[in-house]
């Protein structure tokens, strides 16, 4: 159960460290109840005006308001299934290691394969799984913080599950979303789910080694993007090759964590 | 699909409100889903059911409130309604319209008894 709002959630299986399994934690939702005074039964309206996300929302602050408080510089990876965000994190870890604190959150909807990657590089990773769920909340990330030491002024890395749709909709706390597009996927992606990529702050177009084996024009993918988000940065790379890695790390390097003990 | 944990948020805070405000039945339930949102209506009405059932909406009715899209022209100014997010502004052809209004999410009110 939550600190935040006394909600549970029992489909989602977090693998930190310490705990492959946990119990699941007892809903318990007399928490907040004070018993109705009932009355009358007529009919009427009920005015609300709630947001739907009003709960998720509610979680990322609270999230945002931890990583502001230690520095952490929290990233939120996103993009669809196979793009190279594993790929990519891994190589960026193996740069800034001994650098800065390092820490990894893996969301799939199975198995622990990413998390195991980036524990190769030494980085401590905590693998949510959501089941049947296509996007991580700010509710499973808020659980999966204490399952790993917290990098105090370093970075915390979130790949998000493999979907260009709707982890665009969820503030997990971070700092920015960064949206990764390879190559192979087609220019016109910006186009079909813009919402991702105006929610984002940075695009990595990855696998451009690639690009003499495609047809794949780069400059109307980018145009695309910045129909969708006038504002966006974009960054040409290859998590593979190596190539335009120094860019996207220069870029980390120039964010500033809205925190106190600003190390970066 | 996040339809379904989307519907099922809305089906919390009417529980919610069942309990502050004290009804044991609704009859209606007015959502307003902004068309530049992220939600697909018709997923949203095919979810809706079963995330009421066993509560005090069972069976209410769904109205979606469709609000459309509007856009900011951060180069002229020109206010407009938009269909998608990356419209090209219909005064100076500018791309990237700022959103004002039509990504809105909500439980706007309830029909009790
Ligand atoms: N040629 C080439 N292949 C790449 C590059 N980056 C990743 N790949 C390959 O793309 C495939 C998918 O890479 P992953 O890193 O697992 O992608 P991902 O985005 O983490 O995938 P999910 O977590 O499943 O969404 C792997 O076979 C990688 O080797 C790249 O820059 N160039
Ligand atoms: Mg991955
Ligand atoms: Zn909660
Ligand atoms: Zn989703
Ligand atoms: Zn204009």
């Amino acid at each position: 159960m939550c600190l935040t709002c006394g909600c549970g959630s029992d489909e989602v299986l977090i693998r930190g460290r310490k705990s492959l399994n946990k119990p699941k934690a007892p809903v318990n939702f007399r928490l907040h109840r004070v018993e109705a005074n009932v009355a009358e039964d007529t009919q009427r309206i009920v005015k609300l005006e709630q947001d739907i996300l009003h709960k998720n929302d509610r979680h990322a602050q609270a999230n945002r308001e931890m990583f502001e408080q230690l520095g952490i510089l929290a990233l939120n990876l996103v993009s669809s299934p196979g793009s190279g965000k594993t790929t990519l994190l891994v190589r960026t870890l193996q740069a800034l290691q001994g650098r800065y604190p390092l820490a990894v959150i893996e969301g799939d909807q199975q198995t622990e394969q990413d998390a195991d990657r980036i524990r190769t590089t030494g980085v401590p990773a905590v693998q949510i799984n959501t089941g049947k769920g296509c996007h991580l909340d700010a509710q499973m990330v808020e659980r999966a913080l204490p399952e790993m030491p917290l990098p105090e002024g370093g970075i915390l890395f979130i790949e998000n599950v493999g979907n260009l749709v709707c982890p665009a909709g969820f503030d997990l706390g971070e700092f920015a979303k960064v949206v990764v597009l390879s190559v192979t996927e087609g220019e016109d992606k910006p186009l079909k789910y813009p919402d991702m990529f105006r929610a984002a702050d940075l695009m990595l177009l990855n696998k451009c080694d690639l690009l003499p084996y495609l047809r794949f024009d780069v400059e109307l993918a980018e145009s695309y993007a910045r129909r969708v988000n006038p504002d966006i940065r974009i960054i040409r790379l290859s998590a593979v090759s190596g190539d335009g890695i120094d860019a996207w790390l220069s870029w980390l390097e120039a964010q500033q964590p809205a925190g106190k003990q600003t190390q970066l | 699909m996040h339809e379904m944990s989307l519907a099922q948020n809305v089906r919390e805070i009417i529980e919610q409100a069942s309990l502050d405000q004290g009804f044991r039945h609704v009859k209606t339930v007015w959502l307003e889903i902004g068309r530049l949102s992220c939600v697909e209506q018709e997923a949203m009405r095919f979810c809706f059911g079963a995330a009421m059932q066993g509560g005090v909406a069972e069976g209410a009715r769904l109205e979606i409130i469709d609000t459309p899209g509007r856009g900011l022209c951060r180069k002229c100014g020109h206010e407009a309604e938009i269909e998608n997010v990356y419209d090209a502004c219909p005064q100076c052809g500018n791309y990237g319209m700022q959103l004002v209004a039509g990504d809105a999410m909500r439980v706007k009110e309830l029909e009790v008894e």
